[in-house]
């Protein structure tokens, strides 16, 4: 995880989408200037990056059930709740399923589970939009072989 | 001649009938509105352009179109609208004046009934 890029996701450890679900995972780094201000002598994970966290592994799984046709944009944020803090060094399983495909777009159910434990979950609603541009393809090509994209799972 | 009135009055039954689903479609998607946009029930009729009437913006429609999506077991060709639209193949009130997204999603279910 790098928390400045907001490079929240890790690894992808299982993407089925047949069954629309991901799991991945995700380490939140010992040091950060997150952390130096947030909280000084009390280093936390921001509620909104959990957020951010659950959001990349709906995206992720998007990516996979439209076969990285469209690309998610986080459009609303629903239900959510920090039901633990996460801390410097906690290793997230996150996982998604997508609740609903609709025309354009779709709702997300998140969790993220530290250690087995639930610590934060959220309904999220995302558009699915056109590639803007080639880089932006490009980028999202090179962040899916960093993170373990099985291409296997979207190839016809 | 029988055959004649009966015809008619299987004619102003399918009528009425029509009237009942229109009215029922109609009052489920006010309701949707109502309770996703926080606009007074009775402020919504058949009449009403989601847009220039209620306010509604892109972003509170995705809700009401999900809303509408698990109620009615449909997809709401969001996407095609807009393009038509766009394309000036279409105007926005054949598919936001209420009484005609009711229409819309009236055949979008009876397309799925059909196994369309």
């Amino acid at each position: 995880m790098q928390l400045e890029y907001f490079h929240m996701i890790d690894r992808i450890v299982d993407l089925n989408v047949d069954e629309k679900t991901i799991v991945v995972e995700a380490q939140v780094p010992n040091a950060s200037t997150i952390f130096e201000g947030h909280f000084p002598g009390y280093p936390l994970m921001p509620g909104v990056l959990l957020i951010e966290s659950m959001a990349q592994a709906s995206g992720w799984l998007q990516l996979g059930v439209l076969k990285f046709e469209r690309m998610p944009i986080l459009a609303a944020v629903k239900e959510a709740k920090v039901r633990g803090s996460v801390y410097p060094g906690d290793v997230m399983s996150i996982e998604a399923t997508l609740s609903h495909q609709g025309s354009g777009y779709a709702v997300t159910e998140a969790k993220i589970r530290v250690g087995g434990k639930l610590r934060a979950n959220s309904t999220l609603t995302f558009t699915q939009i056109p590639f803007p541009n080639a880089d932006m393809r490009g980028h999202m090509d090179a962040i899916a072989k960093r993170v373990g994209f099985p291409q296997q799972a979207v190839s016809p | 001649m029988p055959t004649h009135r009966a015809t008619l009055e299987s004619d102003k039954y399918l009528q009425y009938i029509k009237g009942l689903v229109m009215s029922s479609t109609f009052d489920q998607v006010a309701t949707i509105i109502a309770e996703t946009c926080d606009i007074p029930r009775d402020t919504i009729t058949p009449d009403s352009h989601a847009i220039d009437d209620l306010g509604i913006d892109s972003l509170d429609f995705l809700d009401i179109a999900f809303a509408i999506d698990k109620q009615f077991g449909i997809k709401l060709p969001l996407e095609k609208w807009t393009q038509e639209v766009n394309d000036g193949k279409a105007t926005t009130e054949q598919y936001f004046v209420l009484k005609n997204l009711c229409a819309r999603i009236d055949e979008l279910v009876a397309a799925k009934g059909a196994g369309a």
